[in-house]
């Protein structure tokens, strides 16, 4: 069982919340190309270690918040 | 329909090998065992060279099978096979090793059926007892949507020839009388899609058989030889660093799963791979009575019983992901109330143990590959969670891809280049446990 530490309701079992997946920046819609929009659309980093994501807190609060996750120990900061 | 690649499946497991009188046989085991001290090792250790033709980075069954086919289909040789830790460790080891071949797309249903079919005749092939146990294959729909998918994937299925049919309760009743069929339970079974050429085999023994087979054709098996580097120099791979020392090779095939994105990473390939944990769990064995392999999207369950009597439990991979294989608390608890939707009469079963393996998911649940930007390094990744019932065809088509320099046409739509052309092969109605 990991926790997650909920910045409005403090720390809750990860099955109260929802994976957003990795933060991964929106292009300029204007100005990019096909391949960015592509790129931005499939590649993910999937590192092993430190990894910035986007959680939603679905059985709490319903609010999105960001954390760092460790891919490998599940450790939060 | 089906291609046939390379010379193997012509001789239909009637192939005499070779090699150093170490052939299996009722009278060699027979003889073996009542007269010899000692089984001699399947396959031995190298000095590791400073050079190979064909370096394969993950001694699993795709890494055993490319370096198997390598050698009888081409005739090359000089191959080494990289693993971090032992053969068989990773996702080979952990699968839950159903065979089956009801995909849903057209390119899907061609490739692994062809893996079937090698899988048919692999232990002759390999002189090898890989244990393939047919036995049928039930996918239950619950739900109007889900009934739909399977009619679908039926008819996809016959047009290739391949033995599939949308059955209803009654039908399955007859082939599997444990299953709740009723339809008070939470979800009442509305039909399956029933395969009957799908089944089980004994994962270990097939990694086993193409290591044995692969080292008796003068293939290098390095265990605990972990790739730290890949060395690439103007724009073609030029060799690997590994905590045996440098090794050079005009040619790097990336046969990992679970770590594939960092050891993509080290040549500098970007692959649109994420890893998920998947968990799966055994119960104590029990006398014979579940004679096919029966999968709920719905409930998120697969279930079928082994040769010796246990029950294997898989799932659709955890929510979120990790590179840990840890199991949890919260799998076991949701698993155990699945099964128990399915099969009420399993209520006092025991659990012997869990485990998780590392799945590399894809945007559309097929794998990637082929040939990348980098000249020389290949890419047999992204297998999520059927990559071991596509061993042997992968291992086909990648030894091809490698000794032709063309890419095979059974593997021509697992590019990675259809991530940036928009040719996606979506196969998460038939891959994707959690559909």
């Amino acid at each position: 069982m990991i926790q997650l530490p909920c910045p409005w309701c403090g720390p809750r079992n990860v099955a109260e919340f929802r994976y957003a997946g990795e933060v991964n920046p929106r292009p300029e819609t204007a100005t990019t190309t096909t391949q960015q929009w592509r790129d931005y659309l499939y590649l993910r980093r999937n590192e092993r270690g430190w990894v910035d994501e986007s959680w939603y807190h679905s059985a709490g609060c319903r609010r999105f918040f960001r954390i760092e996750r460790h891919t490998e120990s599940n450790e939060t900061r | 329909m089906v291609s046939r690649i390379g010379r193997n499946g012509s001789s239909n497991g009637h192939r005499r090998s070779l090699l150093n009188g170490s052939r299996y046989s009722a009278f060699s085991l027979v003889k073996h065992g009542l007269f010899a001290d000692d089984w001699p090792r399947a396959w031995r250790s190298h000095d590791l060279r400073s050079s190979y033709d064909v370096i394969i980075i993950g001694g699993g069954v795709h890494g055993l099978a490319t370096a198997y086919y390598l050698a009888e289909n081409h005739g090359i040789t000089n191959v080494a096979v990289l693993d971090k830790g032992y053969l068989g460790g990773g996702g080979s080891g952990r699968n839950t090793a159903i065979l089956r071949s009801n995909y849903l797309t057209p390119e899907g249903v061609r490739f692994y059926d062809r893996s079937l079919e090698l899988y048919r005749h692999l232990a002759a092939d390999l002189n090898f007892n890989v244990m393939f146990s047919r036995r049928g294959h039930l996918t239950l729909a619950h739900n109007d949507a889900s009934l739909r998918t399977m009619r679908w994937r039926a008819e996809v299925n016959k047009l290739s020839g391949i033995d599939s049919e949308v059955i209803d309760p009654a039908q399955i009743r007859e082939l599997v009388p444990h299953l709740d069929t009723s339809d008070t339970t939470r979800y009442p079974i509305l039909g399956a899609l029933y395969h009957p050429p799908g089944g089980i085999i004994r994962h270990d023994a097939v990694v086993w058989g193409y290591a044995r087979a692969a080292d008796a054709r003068g293939v290098h098996l390095h265990q605990k030889t972990e790739v730290t580097g890949i060395d690439v120099s103007a724009g073609r791979v030029t060799g690997v660093q590994t905590n045996r020392g440098p090794v050079s090779a005009p040619i790097v095939v990336n046969a990992t799963a679970g770590w594939s994105t960092l050891i993509s990473d080290m040549a500098g390939v970007r692959t649109p791979v994420q890893t998920f944990p998947l968990q799966a769990a055994v119960t104590e064995p029990v006398r014979p009575f579940l004679h096919a392999v029966v999968v709920s999207g719905t409930l998120h369950v697969y279930v079928s019983q082994t040769d010796r009597g246990e029950l294997v439990f898989g799932a659709s991979v955890d929510p979120f992901t990790s590179y840990s294989m840890r199991g949890s608390l919260e799998f076991v608890e949701g698993l155990a109330s699945h099964v128990l939707e399915l099969m009420p009469a399993l209520s006092k079963m025991r659990l012997l143990r869990q485990w998780a393996g590392l799945c590399d998911m894809t945007p559309d649940y097929s794998p990637i590959m082929g040939r990348t930007p980098v000249e020389g390094f290949y890419l047999d990744v992204g297998w999520g969670t059927y990559g071991f019932k596509a061993g042997p065809v992968s291992g086909e088509a990648m030894a091809q891809a490698v000794a032709t320099s063309a890419t095979p046409e059974i593997i021509a739509a697992f590019g990675l280049d259809r991530f940036s052309d928009g040719a996606l092969v979506g196969e998460k109605g038939a891959a994707a446990v959690g559909h």
